[in-house]
């Protein structure tokens, strides 16, 4: 089963396609030329010691940003089914 | 094509010179290729009006004049960004004959969308392919001929780092330059909503007559759409057509966030990654059983939530250490050097004023900074090797959130550690590595508190005072004031950053860049840039302090008056000591004691002093007992009882003389310039414990801190006057009684923290203004005094 979700809520090695970056102005300049537009596939790579910033892998590349530059990119992930 | 016209003419003159603009995203490996081409020969200069470094160089390749103009790493080219900005601008007013993009072959989607904006722009072109090594090894294989004819522009495959393609690369650049030399922008689709409003505003633009044709007209209403702030500036120049073209730009924002939820911005950049998708999937293959990716492997060792902070520590302690060992030779050794110069400079110059400046202001004061240039040099070897290798920006990432909470940001901890984080480091190359900083408030935290650091220049004042009350916690102090400057320069900056610099939290967003071994060449580059810098500072303004405090500390001397009282003293010691009844008959003159001085204390051995009088028996007994008594030999003969004892009333004799010249020469300084300020200081640094002496040491270390100690030395008399005596400062303040560890301990946080040096001051100027120089002298006085004070007072209060 597909679900978007943030990417800031995203675990350790999942992976996901980039769906929409609501982040505007400068903060989302940074990230689209960094790379993060939609359709673009990423794996969490893991996180800081303190949990954030969250170190991203795109592109053959690894990318860090902090948590809360990562809760404005909502990436499609697969997600199982459970019971419920 | 004017050159292509030559070219078929047969041998031909030199050709006109070739200008390229290198440019690329961070970490493609710029550098690299830069010291490739230009090897040495390389300048560096701010590009006008910016503090954004311009590197230049020239090549002869194939009898052709390259000049290589190194642009600021950039991933974009928008106006948002100052290094953006100065790399778009330098490429549109100087016109370079071509742009060669370095570009990493192991990450090619990203660092092409730099590319593509430059194709946007209609620059002739070339694509340096670099770390082609480092891609195959990911199981990346670009067809370099499919990627050049997609892309219509040279490609050029290289490892820079081994040098591989370097000549690839210039034959190009000389055939290309040669070849097309004229601009075509190249434009690309963005969805028919964009591409159409784009024709509609590059019709004004054509129509309007205000606007120069450097840049292309379709470039300047794509620049519109994306509201690039420099290009939109100009539609207010232009009533009637700009708002024409702001009502388009307004129009066709409203029109894709209400179908497609998105600024026309984004969408461009979409449509930019698109294109470049549709190159990549012609050019580039992957073999996917062969992708191993070391970087990531190391990232789960190095960076591990659990194990990666206490690697770092390690890593640190690492660099420290390695820093003092390998520094501690190279150091005596020009101790040594300083020290003959000095001497020599005694001997050949004739005592005077003269003498005085050469040695005391100009060889002890420059060679006090240049001592420390190996603890220096190797302190920035190894933080080349962090950050060649990408380890410091894996220490960045680790430390952001820490670093966020004071107010900073996780590049600010490449300033810190530059200054002297780990200790022995320089707050003038610390100052330049906060340009890394992108937000103005963030950056000027990080400027404020750099000089907090415990940078190379105070460690010999730790040294002294650490030697002279903490001998036996060397270590542990030293670690202990390494932890407290940090805590200062963060808890500071979480006070300006909730203060004067309050601010919205930045973001963060970086690469972190695949682990590379660094090059021996790259690291010698980097350690000689920043090594470079802090000599430069002896070489000019702290030669130039070094003889102003000289000159503070020597005038006005005293007076004839004052001179002539202690000659006076002098000789009625004099003559009391040979009208004595011990020494009548044994020494019997001036000339005696004149000989015996240079016998006993000249450094002779114990076999020349012995044959120092041959007509004067009783003279040259004397001296031997004198002797043996100085230096701890009596008992190897057996002393006629009144020989010995002139010799030890002449011992007796001696300290009062140099006791005698002590209070004459403090006499002198308390007289100075300089010891009037210390003097006058004393009202307000008395609640700090610190008498004038101090306050005419820290006065000096303005300058530099490490000439505190020099200044001490020369306040406290000492260093001039005996030989013997030179070793120790570091006694002299045990045995004074005004001193105590509590009163040591206090000087050397003042000395952490207070006005940074004036070479720092002079960098903070350059990178921000007067003010906030000024501002940066008064809030480290105000923080040193205020800590200090609280340390005295709390150390007096529990009964230190």
């Amino acid at each position: 089963m597909k679900k978007i979700i943030r990417m800031r809520e995203m675990s350790d090695n999942q992976a996901g396609v980039v769906k929409k970056v609501t982040a505007t102005g400068d903060m989302g300049r940074r990230l689209r030329e960094m790379g993060l537009v939609p359709e673009t596939a990423i794996k969490i790579q893991g996180r800081a010691p303190l949990r954030d910033p969250v170190a991203v892998k795109l592109r053959d590349f690894v990318l860090t940003l902090r948590n809360n530059e990562a809760g404005s990119i909502f990436v499609e992930v697969e997600v199982p089914e459970t019971g419920d | 094509m004017r050159n292509s016209q030559i070219r078929f003419a047969g041998p031909v003159p030199m050709k006109q010179k070739i200008t390229i603009a290198l440019s690329g995203n961070p970490n493609a490996g710029k550098t690299t290729v830069f010291n490739a081409i230009t090897g040495a020969w390389q300048h560096i200069a701010n590009y006008p009006g910016v503090t954004v470094e311009k590197k230049y160089g020239t090549v002869i390749h194939q009898g052709r004049e390259i000049e290589v103009v190194d642009l600021p790493g950039t991933y974009s080219l928008t106006a948002y960004s100052l290094e953006e900005l100065v790399a778009r601008n330098f490429v549109i007013d100087e016109r370079p004959d071509l742009v060669v993009d370095i570009v990493d072959a192991s990450s090619l989607e990203r660092h092409l969308y730099l590319a593509v904006q430059f194709k946007e722009l209609g620059v002739p072109l070339v694509i340096a392919l670099n770390m082609m090594d480092l891609a195959e090894s990911r199981g990346i294989i670009v067809d370099v001929q499919a990627l050049s004819e997609q892309f219509g522009a040279p490609v050029v495959p290289m490892v820079a780092r081994s040098n591989r393609g370097i000549q690839d690369l210039l034959d190009t650049v000389v055939s290309a330059a040669d070849e097309k030399p004229r601009w075509e922008p190249a434009p690309i689709s963005y969805g028919m909503d964009i591409d159409q409003a784009i024709k509609r505003i590059s019709a004004i633009i054509d129509r309007s007559q205000i606007y120069d044709r450097k840049y292309p007209s379709w470039w300047r209403a794509l620049k519109c759409l994306e509201m690039d702030s420099e290009i939109t500036k100009l539609l207010k120049r232009d009533p009637p057509l700009g708002q024409e073209i702001e009502a388009i730009c307004e129009e066709i924002y409203k029109h894709t966030m209400s179908t497609l939820e998105e600024e026309p911005e984004a969408i461009i950049a979409d449509h930019r990654y698109g294109y470049i998708a549709g190159i990549v999937k012609k050019a580039v293959r992957r073999k996917i059983e062969s992708r191993i990716n070391l970087s990531d492997k190391i990232d789960k060792v190095l960076t591990n939530r659990i194990i990666g902070p206490f690697i770092m520590i390690a890593v640190l302690y690492g660099m420290y250490s390695f820093t003092f060992l390998a520094s501690e030779l190279p150091i005596r050794w020009l101790e040594i050097f300083f020290d003959r110069l000095a001497s020599v400079a005694l001997n050949v110059i004739p005592a005077g004023p003269f003498q005085s400046l050469i040695v005391s202001g100009v060889i002890r004061g420059v060679g006090g900074v240049l001592g420390f240039v190996p603890l220096i040099m190797f302190m920035f070897f190894a933080i080349a090797i962090m950050e060649d290798s990408g380890y410091m920006a894996r220490i960045a990432y680790m430390l952001d959130r820490v670093l966020r909470w004071f107010g900073l940001h996780g590049n600010s901890v490449i300033g810190l550690i530059v200054s002297g984080g780990i200790s022995g480091g320089c707050a003038v190359p610390g100052v330049l590595a906060t340009r890394v900083l992108r937000d103005p408030k963030e950056r000027l935290a990080t400027l404020l508190v750099i000089p907090f650091m415990n940078c190379g220049a105070k460690l010999p004042v730790y040294a002294l005072l650490i030697g002279a009350f903490f001998s036996g916690d060397k270590a542990r102090i030293m670690f202990l004031l390494t932890v407290l400057s940090w805590l200062f320069a963060l808890f500071a900056a979480k006070i300006l950053r909730a203060t004067i610099l309050k601010g919205p939290k930045t973001s963060f967003v970086m690469e972190l860049p695949p682990y590379r071994a660094p090059t021996l060449r790259g690291l010698l580059i980097h350690t000689w840039e920043r090594t470079w810098q802090y000599i430069k500072k002896a070489g000019t303004v702290i030669l130039a302090f070094s003889v102003v405090l000289w000159a503070m500390m020597t005038f006005p001397r005293l007076s004839e008056h004052q001179i002539a009282g202690f000659e006076k003293e002098r000789e009625k010691l004099t003559d009391a000591f040979l009208q004595s009844s011990d020494i009548r008959g044994l020494i019997r003159s001036r000339e005696d004691m004149a000989a015996l001085h240079d016998v006993v204390f000249g450094g002779k051995d114990r076999e020349a002093v012995g044959k120092a009088f041959p007509d004067n028996p009783v003279l040259g007994r004397v001296a031997r007992a004198a002797f043996d008594l100085e230096h701890g030999g009596v008992g190897r003969e057996t002393w006629d009882p009144a020989i010995l004892e002139a010799a030890s009333r002449y011992l007796v004799f001696k300290k009062q003389i140099s006791k005698q010249e002590q209070l004459r020469q403090q006499a002198a300084i308390k007289g100075t310039i300089a010891g009037r300020i210390g003097t006058g200081l004393e009202a307000v640094t008395r609640p700090l414990g610190f008498e004038y002496r101090t306050n005419i040491a820290l006065l000096g270390g303005f300058a530099a801190k490490e000439v505190v100690v020099s200044t001490l030395g020369t306040a406290y008399s000492l260093g001039e006057v005996d030989p013997e005596e030179t070793a120790s400062l570091s006694e002299r303040l045990q045995k004074d009684p005004a001193w105590n560890p509590l009163q040591a301990f206090t000087l050397i946080v003042f000395t952490m923290l207070y006005v940074p040096c004036i070479a720092t001051v002079v960098s903070i100027r350059r990178e921000t203004s007067w003010a906030w120089a000024g501002f940066s002298m008064f809030f480290n006085l105000l923080v040193a005094y205020a800590v200090s004070l609280t340390i005295r007072q709390i150390g007096l209060a529990l009964g230190f």
